[in-house]
């Protein structure tokens, strides 16, 4: 195998592919990337056995062939090499090594034989779609942040990504909870999407494929399976397998009755949010609101290390209400509005609340009060 | 010589009976009234809980422990008379005293008697250093004004107090450090009141064997008998260059002590780090039924001293010890701190189906860590488990009902099991 490429086509095909290797792995080929060169493309292809990454990229290919190296050592050699300068890499097939030449310098890496490097076997997909990046960018950026890390609630370790009925017809949505909050994120449904399985669509792989939707004109193609979820573009394509659990029915969990309803700026109420947290010492920083006639105080009393207050005004026209809440989640919610104010609708203080923008409901969230 | 009465507290000068009530339990000393830091150890603990809380079982002798394969955790005086002795498989001890009654240990009941001793020595002093439930180190340097008598006159009053109002003895070490101090109060068990004065200090140690030392354990003592230390007397030969060399970080420690020295304070404020209970089974068992049951009850005892110390896990360990003695151990870091039952229950009984196949087990163990104040604990619901929060209440009124009408007022049918 021997093929040249421009510096930047390799740098960004070898750092997409060598960000799903994990650092610690047991296997030494799943620390490697597999190369293969044909035709006028090189093909970069890693793995962690769960997420499999295909980057395609131009290449001028002199003798094709296939072979691995070790990912993140190859991206580094990569990452430190001039800008614009013409890499070429060659197997050497008496020493068992690459070479990777560009101007003056040159390594040469210890590789693997392309057969021991295992290629994710081929799904049936059930449902093939596409989908325009910002959409889906929209879905996994608002949801991800209540995915949970609890080892033990496993099928709650990623976005479930399922068709759903709401007020409009269907909707292609994103649910993700930890048990503490819950985010539920509604896309108009693409066509051919309908018969879609619903999936949990794995952290990493959430990650992993945010990488693909930077580009706003890009469309996605969207394959899912029972077991697998597929995204591609002309030059990446991202197979995972989706966890297989079943994601437990949230919308118990979305309040409907709550009718106490308060309507503050999202940003205000994110910095005075922030602010009061300061003087909290424990781990989970509670924050109190108390809440009368269009008046809003946040408060943090914390017996330790001292106590803030914070006043704002707001639209409230309920009875007074005092209700504890953990920072971070407020903060992690507002965060999540960027055109219109923030509406809260609570019921009573031991009783989940509910937080959408203005009166759009294709974006709301749930949070879990907290003893105060 | 300064004198005290242990029976009237009367202080006198010199004389082997109290002037006052003819008592011969008189300790008399140079130091006496100058010596400082105390050693206070409860005589026979668990046992003298089991007598006074049964007056039938006063004279006989009785074995605190579990199983018929346990081993004995404390023997009364009378079954120690026989030769039975902590630690001692139980199997051993009832051939030495067939007559024997044994007693499973009432935890709960230790607890509340170590708290009543550790509120009468809170009297004493703010310095108060629990090293378990029956014993603790005491500083009273510079008490002797707040009680308008010397450290000597408050220990045997403590030990007084003890016996009429708790119904326990306890034997007690008087000296100039923590280390002489525990050694002083082991010499006179029971109802002892012992003390080690600075000037006799070096004459005293010369002749023990150096396994006086706490945390000379066999091992220790192999090694340092290897060196031909048995004695204090031989330690107090080396050089402390010497001694570092040989035994490292224990040398120079040990270089003190060999002269009576020790400059350990005592520190009222030892954290404490984690809350476990476990139990072996009288028989091994690898019943799921009978293990939950386990679990259960252990979460539950667990969760009864965080609640009492107001403390709570970030992190719950589940122990498990197999049949051939090799140990299984699991934990899991919580969302949020938590001391309610049915939260230690729920995570370590996860653990244990992570793992529970493996058996069958002769040990449970389940245990919190990472404490924080109770304050901060379990403060947020879970949303997907929206019986988490009655279930918490249930079992915060359950505890009410317990603080009122005793323990056993209201239980989970899974404790039955």
């Amino acid at each position: 195998m021997k093929f040249s490429i421009e510096r930047a086509a390799l740098l960004k095909a070898v750092a997409q592919a060598q960000s799903v290797v994990e650092r610690r792995n047991t296997i030494p080929i799943l620390a490697n990337v597999l190369i293969e060169a044909e035709g006028d493309t090189v093909q970069f292809r890693a793995t962690d056995l769960d997420i499999e990454v295909v980057d395609r990229a131009p290449a001028k290919v002199e003798r094709p062939g296939a072979t691995t190296v070790a990912a993140v050592m190859l991206n580094e050699i990569v990452r430190k090499l001039p800008d614009g300068a013409l890499v070429t890499l060659t197997e050497n097939g008496a020493t068992g090594r690459l070479n990777i030449e560009a101007g003056r310098s040159s390594f040469s890496l210890a590789t693997l034989p392309r057969e021991d490097f295992p290629v994710m076997a081929s799904s049936d997909y059930a449902s093939n779609f596409s989908a325009p990046a910002p959409v889906l960018r929209r879905l996994f950026d608002k949801s991800k942040f209540a995915i949970s890390t609890e080892e033990t609630r496993y099928y709650l370790n990623g976005v479930y990504m399922h068709v759903s009925d709401s007020d409009g017809g269907k909707v292609l949505r994103c649910v993700a909870t930890d048990g503490h909050r819950l985010a539920r994120i509604d896309a108009d449904l693409p066509e051919g999407a309908a018969g879609m399985p619903g999936v949990i669509v794995p952290r990493k792989t959430v990650g992993e494929l945010r990488k693909l939707l930077e580009d706003d004109e890009m469309k996605i193609a969207v394959s899912v399976s029972e077991t697998k979820v597929r995204f591609a573009t002309p030059d990446i394509t991202l197979t995972s397998k989706v966890i297989d659990g079943t994601f437990p029915d949230y919308t118990r969990v979305i309040p409907s009755g709550n009718t106490r309803r308060l309507e503050v700026d999202a940003a205000e109420f994110a910095k005075a949010v922030d602010r009061v947290a300061t003087v909290s010492s424990e781990r989970s920083r509670a924050v109190k609101l108390s809440l009368d006639e269009d008046r809003l105080v946040l408060s943090v009393n914390s017996p330790d290390s001292g106590a803030a207050e914070e006043e704002l005004a707001v639209a409230y026209g309920d009875e007074r209400l005092e209700i504890g809440f953990n920072a971070k989640y407020l903060l992690e919610i507002a965060s999540q509005v960027d055109r219109e104010n923030a509406v809260f609708m609570f019921n009573s203080s031991g009783d989940p609340a509910l937080m959408r923008e203005g009166n759009d409901t294709s974006a709301v969230y749930v949070v879990m009060p907290m003893r105060v | 010589m300064p004198a005290l009465c242990r029976d009237c507290l009367t202080t006198f000068d010199a004389g082997a009976r109290c002037p006052a009530c003819r008592s011969p339990r008189v300790s008399s000393h140079p130091e006496l009234f100058d010596l400082t830091i105390a050693h206070m150890d409860c005589d026979a603990f668990y046992a003298s809980v089991e007598k006074r809380d049964n007056p039938e079982l006063r004279d006989k002798p009785i074995i605190i422990g579990g199983g018929k394969r346990g081993v004995v955790s404390t023997a009364c005086y009378v079954a120690r008379i026989k030769g039975v002795k902590s630690a001692m498989p139980m199997f051993q001890a009832l051939k030495l005293c067939p007559e024997a009654i044994v007693i499973r240990p009432r935890m709960e009941a230790y607890v509340e008697a170590s708290r009543a001793v550790r509120a009468l020595m809170d009297e004493l002093t703010p310095v108060v250093e629990p090293l378990s439930l029956d014993e603790a180190f005491m500083d009273l340097t510079g008490t002797a004004r707040l009680h308008g008598a010397p450290p000597a006159v408050m220990l045997a009053r403590l030990v007084k107090r003890m016996q009429s109002e708790l119904g326990l003895t306890g034997s007690i070490g008087l000296s100039h450090n923590k280390f002489l101090a525990k050694v002083a109060s082991d010499l006179d068990k029971p109802r002892g009141f012992s003390v080690i004065g600075k000037a006799e200090t070096v004459e005293f140690l010369r002749h023990k064997p150096v396994r006086l030392i706490w945390g000379i354990g066999p091992a220790a003592q192999e090694s340092l008998e290897a060196a031909g230390i048995r004695t204090f007397d031989d330690l107090s030969r080396w050089e402390i260059d010497a001694l570092r060399q040989r035994f490292g970080g224990m040398g120079e420690r040990l270089w003190h002590l060999a002269r009576g020295e020790d400059a350990r304070r005592v520190s009222a404020h030892t954290p404490i780090k984690s809350i476990s209970n476990e139990t072996t089974f009288y028989e091994d068992t690898a019943n799921p039924v009978i293990l939950d049951g386990h679990i259960w009850r252990l979460s539950e005892q667990v969760s009864a001293r965080a609640k009492a110390r107001e403390l709570a896990g970030n992190v719950v360990t589940l122990k498990l010890k197999r049949a051939n003695h090799r140990l299984l151990s699991r934990q899991l870091a919580l969302h949020q701190p938590t001391q309610l039952a049915d939260t230690i229950y729920r995570t370590a009984r996860g653990l244990f189906d992570q793992v529970g196949a493996e058996g069958p087990y002769r040990l449970l163990g389940v245990g919190i860590s990472d404490l924080v104040p109770s304050k901060d604990a379990d403060r947020e619901g879970d949303l997907l488990d929206p019986g988490a929060g009655r279930r918490a209440d249930a079992e915060r009124a359950a505890d009410k009902i317990r603080a009122k009408f005793g323990k056993d007022s209201i239980v989970k049918g899974r404790a039955l099991r």
